[in-house]
């Protein structure tokens, strides 16, 4: 076990190393500058801002400058805020995103996995085929489409719910349930199609008939045994799935204009603030990576037959 | 030849003829298990239509999908001068818009998979077949690019290359192929790369090889049809996902560009005007849907046909 965990920590490294070279490269080939403004400035000034973030630099240098600095643990000035740096603005953004997300994410599990071991238990019958048309729907609809129509019902028409502006400070519980409702839907659907399937093939397991065959009740069954092993799927499909969710909520926030770190992103990535884009690709990353080998840690301890070695 | 040897040989010629008739290959049992699936057929028919109304469509329709009617602005739909789907805030023929949108839609999605496939196929039939260090390495690369905030990717991508497309769609949408295309193909390699792995160890294979039939034979006959069953389920499932993505790049405004449109376009342009003009909303997100629908139904028939364990 622990050998597992340093290696996959070990591995980890290269793969941030590449993540973090390729988005660097990539913003660097970009025609234009974070300093290509609407009001040109000077020439010598803006070649002594250029000279103050290194820009004037080979691209290779930059790299060099910027890694040292990575590895104090230093994102780095926005280069488009006048007084924050990186670190200021993720850590205004990122809460209201990993609010967003979580959420979202908790929501899916919940009625996701309800859902699907609902079907799965009544396979074959009406209730199994509402279950999935709804699913089937809940993936075909994009959350572009259901945000405005959700607000456009909700906010405008019934009046309910705020449809935009989390006001910075006051974020209050009715601001995020559109946004989070928009974001669980689609994994709400993903997460119940994937139960049903895991569960109907566990209930089929010779140790379930067995079970079954020494009397034991249904719910003892159900809940003791087939539970335990349909949620493996599940499991090691939460990684990858976190890390959609925390990336999807790039439209959300856009659709309901709230102040978190997907919107920085696009704006940053438009503007040219290197720093900042550079800043969320690794922050997502890491996520990525850690979520994807929690997944797999919590795998291990679900599932006894998997041995880390 | 004796009469009855004749007549023996007619018989078992006529027997023959019946089993050549009767006989099925798994792909006959797929098709007769996806041909009893009535969802899947029915989404089969409606895309087929939707493909060929976008595609000819717009030949037909009087109206021209950039042309602005000054008089006509944001008028709901109404039969009266053929706005069936009423216009858009700037005046324009809605229907034909639509056309538009699901042909560049449909084009993205089919082509980004393409490529997607293309990439993905050739990867992991390479790792998998010839395994060891080189699977290893290969594979190593798959894993590392998994761990890409892909759409962050995308994003760069666009943003990268925008100022070098505008003005020039052909290229924009190119970008767009390229950009999707190469994020997708990283399962479609891992599929293939296990299913080859598996098969190489298969019963069926090492008799074939025993059998003295060459290599290359062994991949067409034996690994090829055998590989294709989940590539074909992961395509059908692939394109729909693509045309989110693109809707979904469109939809910041990274996509394809006007007077061009798409799906994502005219849904995020309707979500702008949706207050005035629900319709410039509901056409589009509706068009999606249907279009979403059709594709997972037919990736779930397909997948249920050709691997009927996991139904």
């Amino acid at each position: 076990m622990f050998a597992f965990l340093t290696r996959r920590l070990l591995v980890a490294i290269p793969t941030l190393f590449v993540i973090i070279a390729l988005a660097f490269f990539l913003m660097r080939a970009a025609p234009g500058s974070p300093f290509d403004l609407e009001r040109p400035i000077p020439p010598e000034i803006k070649a002594r801002i250029a000279a103050k973030f290194h820009l004037d630099k080979p691209v290779m240098v930059q790299f060099g400058y910027y890694l040292k600095d990575l590895a104090h643990g230093d994102f780095g000035p926005s280069m488009k805020y006048k007084d924050k740096t990186v670190r200021d603005i993720i850590a205004e953004g990122f809460p209201v995103s990993a609010a967003l997300g979580l959420s979202a994410m908790l929501l899916a599990v919940l009625i996701g996995s309800v859902l699907g071991s609902f079907a799965a238990l009544r396979q074959n019958r009406a209730a199994d085929y509402a279950v999935m048309g709804l699913a089937m729907t809940g993936i075909s609809i994009p959350p572009f489409v259901t945000g405005p129509v959700l607000s456009l019902v909700f906010g405008l028409y019934l009046g309910l719910l705020p449809t935009a502006g989390l006001d910075r400070g006051h974020i209050t519980l009715s601001h995020m349930v559109l946004p989070v409702i928009t974001l669980a839907l689609p994994y709400i659907a993903i997460i119940s199609r994937l139960m049903r399937a895991s569960m109907i093939e566990t209930l089929r397991a010779n140790y379930i008939r067995t079970a079954f065959a020494k009397g034991l009740p249904e719910h003892i069954v159900i809940f003791r045994h087939v539970l335990r092993a349909a949620v493996l799927p599940l499991v090691s499909y939460l990684g990858p799935a976190t890390a959609a969710l925390l990336t999807g909520s790039i439209v959300v926030e856009k659709i309901f204009a709230l102040p978190g770190i997907g919107r920085q992103f696009v704006m940053g990535a438009l503007q040219r603030d290197y720093t900042v884009v550079m800043g969320v690709v690794i922050l997502y990353a890491a996520l990525i990576i850690s979520f994807n080998l929690i997944a797999d840690l919590l795998y291990g301890v679900l599932d006894p037959k998997v041995r880390y070695d | 030849m004796t009469k009855s040897a004749q007549y023996t040989r007619e018989r078992e010629e006529a027997l023959m003829e019946k089993a050549a008739v009767k006989g099925r290959s798994l792909w006959d049992d797929a098709k007769a298990r996806l041909m009893r699936n009535r969802a899947a057929v029915a989404s089969a028919i409606v895309l087929s239509l939707i493909t060929l109304l976008a595609i000819a469509g717009p030949w037909v329709w009087p109206h021209s999908y950039d042309h602005v009617f000054k008089d006509h602005v944001g008028i709901p739909p109404t039969l009266h001068g053929w706005f069936i789907f009423g216009t858009d805030s700037q005046g324009r023929d809605l229907f034909v818009r639509l056309l538009y949108g699901l042909r560049v839609s449909l084009a993205v999605g089919v082509i980004a998979t393409m490529v997607s496939l293309l990439i993905g196929v050739i990867w992991g039939a390479t790792a998998g077949y010839v395994g060891g260090r080189v699977d290893e390495l290969m594979m190593r690369f798959v894993d590392t690019l998994y761990a890409m905030p892909f759409i962050f990717f995308v994003i760069i991508l666009m943003v990268v290359f925008k100022d070098l497309t505008t003005g020039r769609p052909a290229l924009n949408i190119l970008l767009i192929f390229v950009a999707i295309g190469a994020v997708e193909w990283l399962t479609m390699a891992r599929i293939v790369r296990g299913q080859t792995i598996a098969l190489k160890r298969k019963e069926f294979i090492e008799a074939a090889e025993a059998a003295g039939v060459r290599p290359f034979t062994i991949i067409r006959r034996h690994i090829v049809p055998n590989v294709l069953g989940p590539v074909v389920v992961y395509v059908t499932l692939t394109i729909p996902s693509v045309i989110l993505a693109e809707s979904f790049l469109s939809f910041l405004g990274l996509g394809v560009q006007e007077p061009l449109t798409s799906l994502g376009k005219l849904i995020a342009n309707g979500a702008q005007d949706m207050e005035t003009m629900p319709w410039t909303l509901l056409f589009p997100a509706l068009a999606m849907m249907v279009t979403l629908f059709c594709f997972n139904f037919i990736g779930d028939g397909l997948r249920d046909a050709i691997d009927p364990k996991d139904r």
